[in-house]
């Protein structure tokens, strides 16, 4: 692991709860955490353990019910529409289901040319336009000739979820979150993905946060690895350290859950 | 050697678009399951899995297509027979599938008992309420599930559980073949462990006879299937045993996917993932050659115009390419 940049994304007594009274729920419960600058994080966890309400709070697309997250050393505002648009330059996210990630009635090229306009370049000339947006579907080995004048239906789900790196590669946001980027999709296009995701990362240096229930998967691509159960982490800690030396015995059924081809796969600790 | 629970002999079908073309999504594939075994199906989207297991129904209704071949399900050759026929005999009874996402397919304004309900009904209209809760109760008690999940809708369920529930109703009448279409991909691990294990509960049993599994996670297959069989674009590119197909990959594609699997086991990160670059063909007009021809590392010239065979080399063990099995071995030893 490389040595540890200046912390991008903190967060202190994180907590979300759905609810009241009786049917309250906490999604999230009092976490903390430092995410740096061009670091990969891996928030491992099993369905409902609470990993998509954290990362839609750290997106700020819903509210905390308590804690603070500081965004580079400072307190995050998200007071008005224009500070929220300001934070959203600066964090991006992928979405697990790619068909339901765009807007059905936009085309392609609508939904590149958004990008443009939010990184200031709604009055450039249409040929430069396109030509950014062909340099970034070469990015992830689309061509940009063939997608115009298209809708995203029309496309499969591998190469929507390409163009959503598309879509992140023109915005080169400082920290982009990747809910289960790759679960829908098979695991050919997923190796794919991965290494567009990486070669992204080297490029223009973000901040990566992989949300996943895949332990493989984030055991390969991250630097540090946070494992959550009931809204809490239980473990953190380099990738190495996480999955080969696991302290927490939850982390330890998460492992023994993974089907393995190298070791025996015990079916009878379920 | 067992009985043979399944068989196909040389079985091709398509489907007919709405402009007419033509697409051979399944080309001449035959296959056989002994009693007791599990035959796993491995392959990107697209490659023709989930259509073989269609067709392997002989129920076929368009846009789907049945050309030629033979199918044997325990002794019964039901080639030839009318879609009703198959419907009311043998569907559910010889032979059930669980479709992909069939759990998020359920009516949510219904309880999981009018489910098993509806399939007893389609097959045995005369059966009483008490009747059907009765084999339920049993079935769910044989299964291993809390029978309180009868009177649940399927909104009260988890993942999870909605997956086994589905399964549980594929196997109301105690079919001899149960097809499993990636049961448990949209789980996560521990959902999916308990879904596997209840599978294997039903094959150990002898509840079911046979399985065929699909799936493209291989770590997953290797663990459940005895006999892996890798398609792509609508043919069988490499068969053996579980084993082979996994440590020992003879087809350039059953290597490729070998390349993308994720295990968090030690040695992962300092491996390469790699990809297989392109896309399966367009199968409206496949290429006359190797199908594989245009993704693969060791494509020759004559790949693109010579059909290729599938070369049986012996113990059930085949593979369809030009190259011997000793060329191949060199070249992957070569390329680590």
């Amino acid at each position: 692991m490389t040595s540890k940049g200046n912390p991008c994304l903190s967060g202190r007594g994180v907590t979300k709860i759905f609810g009241f009274g009786r049917h309250k729920t906490v999604a999230v419960d009092h976490v903390d955490f430092d995410f740096h600058e061009g670091e990969i994080v891996s928030i491992v966890g099993e369905s409902g353990s609470g990993k998509t309400t954290l990362a839609k709070m750290l997106l700020g697309l819903i509210s905390l019910t308590e804690g603070e997250i500081y965004f580079q050393g400072k307190k995050r505002d998200l007071s008005s529409g224009k500070k929220k648009q300001e934070y959203w330059r600066n964090i991006q996210a992928i979405f697990q289901d790619p068909f339901s990630s765009y807007n059905i009635f936009h085309k392609i090229d609508a939904v590149l040319l958004d990008c443009i306009r939010m990184r200031g370049g709604g009055k450039l000339p249409r040929e430069k336009k396109v030509e950014l947006m062909t340099e970034a579907c070469s990015f992830v080995n689309l061509k940009f000739a063939e997608l115009t004048n298209k809708y995203p239906f029309e496309l499969s789900g591998g190469q929507m979820q390409r163009l959503m790196i598309a879509r992140i590669f023109l915005l080169k946001p400082k920290i982009l979150v990747a809910d289960e980027p790759t679960s829908m999709i098979d695991a050919c296009s997923r190796a794919t993905i991965l290494d567009y995701l990486m070669k992204l990362r080297n490029e223009i240096g973000m901040t990566l946060i992989f949300i996943t229930h895949d332990i493989g998967l984030a055991y390969y691509v991250s630097d540090t690895i946070y494992i959550m159960e009931r809204g809490r982490f239980v473990e953190s800690g380099s990738a190495d350290d996480v999955i080969l030396h696991p302290k927490h015995p939850y982390t330890r059924r998460l492992i023994s859950d993974v089907p393995k081809i190298y070791e025996e796969w015990d079916l009878s600790t379920v | 050697m067992g009985r043979v629970m399944l068989e196909v002999r040389d079985l091709t079908t398509k489907y007919v678009t709405r402009y007419k073309e033509d697409v051979y999504a399944v080309d001449h594939v035959s296959l056989k399951i002994e009693e007791g075994k599990t035959l796993g199906i491995a392959g990107e989207s697209g490659c023709g899995k989930s259509t073989l297991a269609l067709s392997l129904m002989g129920y076929y209704f368009p846009p789907l297509h049945y050309i030629s071949g033979e199918i044997i399900i325990d002794g019964q050759n039901i080639t030839g027979m009318k879609p009703d026929e198959v419907r009311r005999s043998i569907l559910g009874r010889e032979i059930a599938y669980i479709p992909q996402a069939a759990m998020n397919a359920l009516n949510p304004t219904r309880k999981v008992i009018d489910f098993i309900g509806d399939v007893i009904r389609a097959h045995d209209p005369t059966w009483t309420k008490q009747m059907i809760y009765d084999h339920a109760r049993a079935l769910f008690e044989r299964l291993g599930l809390p029978p309180e999940v009868l009177h649940k809708y399927p909104v009260e369920l988890s993942g999870g559980m909605k997956q086994r529930t589905v399964i549980a109703v594929a196997v109301t009448l105690t079919p001899k073949v149960l097809i499993a279409d990636e049961p448990s991909s949209a789980l996560d691990v521990t959902s999916q462990k308990m879904v596997i294990k209840m599978l294997r509960d039903m094959m150990e049993s002898g509840f079911i006879k046979a399985m065929i599994f699909i799936t493209h996670e291989l770590p997953l297959l290797y663990n459940v299937a005895d006999d892996i069989m890798v398609m792509y674009a609508g043919q069988i590119v490499e068969r053996g045993t579980a084993k082979q197909t996994v440590f020992d990959p003879l087809h350039p594609y059953s290597k490729g996917l070998m390349g993308s699997i994720l295990v968090p086991e030690s040695g992962l990160r300092s491996a390469k993932l790699t990809a297989i670059p392109g896309a399966p063909p367009n199968l409206k007009n496949p290429p006359p050659g190797c199908r594989f021809a245009d993704r693969c590392k060791y494509v020759k010239a004559e790949c693109r115009v010579m059909s290729v065979p599938l070369y049986e080399v012996g113990q059930g063990r085949a593979y369809r390419c030009i190259l011997s099995e000793e060329e191949l071995r060199r070249a992957y030893a070569h390329d680590e």
